[in-house]
């Protein structure tokens, strides 16, 4: 098992490529060039296609074909997501700091191919200094002639700016992060219409994540077929797993999609701190269910169907690991307090509904709890399930019904016990 | 001492910096402009005044309300004024599992402060906040001050103390700063 450096030094193990020089000798924007020069937008778009790239922002959409559904109508916009906020996920992140070209070139074919003229990259505010470093790469490229008009004299034209959310993990669900670009509350629009059909400002737009974009330029350049070597058929290509919790070693680790959990954590990572045992496993940060750690799951395939077949989601593959001594009940209050403080107040069940939960969990980790209250969180989490307008709503629920059906003796101990951790309400 | 009756407007001195900000959106699109406007404005108090709301909201054909709706939205923007640094400390579930809650208990009693509390000498705010995209890092924590946001990743409560030193503004400093 080895790990690529594919996405985030553009296979070289040394620093330097964030320097456009660098990065313009190893043969970057040879892709953008070749696109812009030889390539038409439906034939970029059919060649993406073919790669089987899929969107590593959660979802796993087949990204070309996300890039065809655009509405015949002009002007359109792309858009990268990078407000990268789930609790666990730390790879756009690293990306754009050591690898920020080839982010920006993956963006700028996504524009050519869309014939979008103007690409804005929504970045997390925590991320300020970070978009100062990315704007005076796209000076840069301005002076190189990359952007602007008429690029390498061809017809085409393009900007790119930058637009720094201000802390709100909803901005993350592409529909809030176009709300938020337009100066509105970041919440989640009624779908349909898509953005490929109305998006920022009405008009046809795709939204692809930050790690997403980072490997098309790569696809252009190897072809189709080298990309679909990777990995395994339906889930293709390199994948930035970002380990943390209870891991040795915790950080990102690129791989083929396909590698299993256990060669991730055990094999790459050097299993868990301290030794202990492992409990289980969060995949896909605080948004899908846990997972026992069981040989099965272990042996589980990072792929997204393989996940999706033992009861989880990859999602953005943010894997967050609990050892033995981890009550899965404060884990599940945890991810609650999250999606309580996140949820952006437009569906009554998620609005509601978090604040509901939280108190329940606070009160069962403060040993208040009584016989009745696990099952009353579950009855809680079920009438949210299904019920809202973005995928938020149902997060909020997934660690807790996982946790109640998998390790409900954690939720049960304190009532039985009498005498529950010492946790405080914070809020 | 303090400026109030000399009205410096945004206007008068960011001119260059809004016209910058407006130049990325489209012209019948102003309102795109407000949140890139906010982070401006909160540069210099640390918080939105209710005349920077309301000049922002003229610059941009909106109402006030609107922009003290985004206001509140957003937890990197601020309504009320509060310590000169805001340490906040990530203490959401990746984070915790690495000591982050105990961190954060330590931090706030070597400064004598509850959660949410701002110090008596008014420098410092100790928050918990949500995921700051560092889990690999924890226990981690960002510092918002007048000169921006910066991470502090893989911390003690010992590295805390020393950056509290070296940010901590002696009395005099903090007397010349308010009359200078």
């Amino acid at each position: 098992m080895s790990e690529f450096l594919l996405l985030r030094h553009r296979n070289i193990g040394e620093e330097g490529i964030a320097e456009l020089d660098e990065y313009l000798r190893l043969g970057g924007f040879q892709a953008f060039r070749k696109v812009v020069t030889q390539m038409s937008p439906q034939q970029v778009i059919d060649l993406v296609k073919a790669s089987g790239l899929r969107g590593r922002g959660g979802a796993g959409f087949p990204t070309g074909i996300k890039w065809s559904f655009l509405s015949d109508r002009f002007p359109r916009y792309v858009v990268a997501n990078s407000d990268e906020s789930e609790p666990g996920t730390f790879k756009d992140r690293e990306i754009m700091e050591r690898n920020p070209f080839q982010f920006l070139e993956g963006l700028m074919i996504c524009a050519y191919a869309s014939q979008a003229h103007v690409a804005y990259n929504y970045c997390r505010g925590e991320f300020w200094q970070l978009v100062d470093e990315l704007q005076s790469k796209v000076i840069q490229l301005h002076d190189h002639g990359m952007l602007g008009d008429r690029i390498f004299g061809s017809e085409f034209s393009l900007q790119i700016h930058h637009h720094l959310g201000a802390g709100a993990y909803i901005c993350g669900e592409e529909s809030a992060l176009l709300e938020s670009i337009e100066g509105k509350l970041g919440q989640p629009r009624l779908k349909p219409p898509f953005p490929a059909d109305r998006g920022l400002y009405q008009q046809p737009t795709v939204v692809n994540n930050t790690e997403t974009l980072a490997n098309v330029p790569l696809i252009i350049e190897r072809g189709a077929e080298w990309y679909r070597s990777i990995g395994v058929e339906k889930s293709c290509g390199p994948k930035i797993m970002c380990l943390s919790g209870h891991a040795k070693n915790p950080g990102n680790y690129e791989v083929p999609l396909g590698t299993t959990f256990r060669e991730l954590i055990f094999d790459l990572a050097d299993g868990i701190t301290g030794d202990k045992r492992l409990k289980a496993i969060l995949p896909s940060g605080a948004s899908a269910p846990i997972l026992p750690a069981t040989d099965v799951v272990l042996d589980t395939p990072l792929t997204y169907e393989d996940v999706s077949l033992v009861g989880s989601q990859l999602g953005s593959a943010s894997i967050i690991l609990l050892d033995e001594t981890v009550d899965v009940s404060w884990a599940a209050m945890k991810t609650t307090r999250f999606f309580k403080h996140e949820s952006c107040g437009k569906c009554t069940p998620c609005r509601e509904g978090t604040y509901w939960m939280d108190r329940l969990l606070h009160r069962i980790n403060n040993g208040q709890g009584d016989h009745e209250d696990a099952n009353l969180l579950g009855e809680v989490a079920k009438q949210i399930t299904g019920k809202c307008l973005c995928p938020l709503g149902d997060f909020s629920t997934s660690a807790v019904i996982s946790g109640l059906e998998l390790f409900h003796d954690d939720f049960t101990q304190h009532v039985r016990n009498g005498n529950g951790s010492t946790v405080e309400l914070s809020e | 001492m303090t400026p109030k009756e000399m009205v410096v407007t945004l206007r008068d001195r960011y001119a260059d910096e809004i016209e910058t900000i407006l130049e990325r959106y489209p012209a019948e699109q102003k309102r795109s402009a407000v949140m890139p406007l906010i982070f401006m404005a909160q540069r210099e108090e640390g918080y939105i005044t209710g005349s920077a709301i309301d000049e922002i909201a003229e610059l941009l054909d909106i109402a006030s309300t609107q922009v003290v709706s985004i206001v509140g939205f957003y937890t990197l923007f601020y309504a009320n004024p509060g310590g000169m640094h805001r340490i906040q400390i990530c203490t959401d579930l990746p984070c915790a599992l690495r000591g982050a809650d105990e961190f954060a208990e330590q931090v706030c009693e070597n400064l004598g402060v509850k959660l949410g509390e701002t110090t008596d000498d008014g420098q410092f705010t100790v928050e918990a906040v949500m995921c700051l995209a560092a889990c690999d890092k924890a226990p981690m924590f960002q510092v918002q001050n007048s000169s921006g946001l910066t991470y502090y990743e893989c911390q003690s409560a010992d590295d805390v103390n020393v950056l509290v030193k070296e940010l901590r503004t002696s009395p005099d400093d903090l007397d010349e700063t308010v009359s200078g």
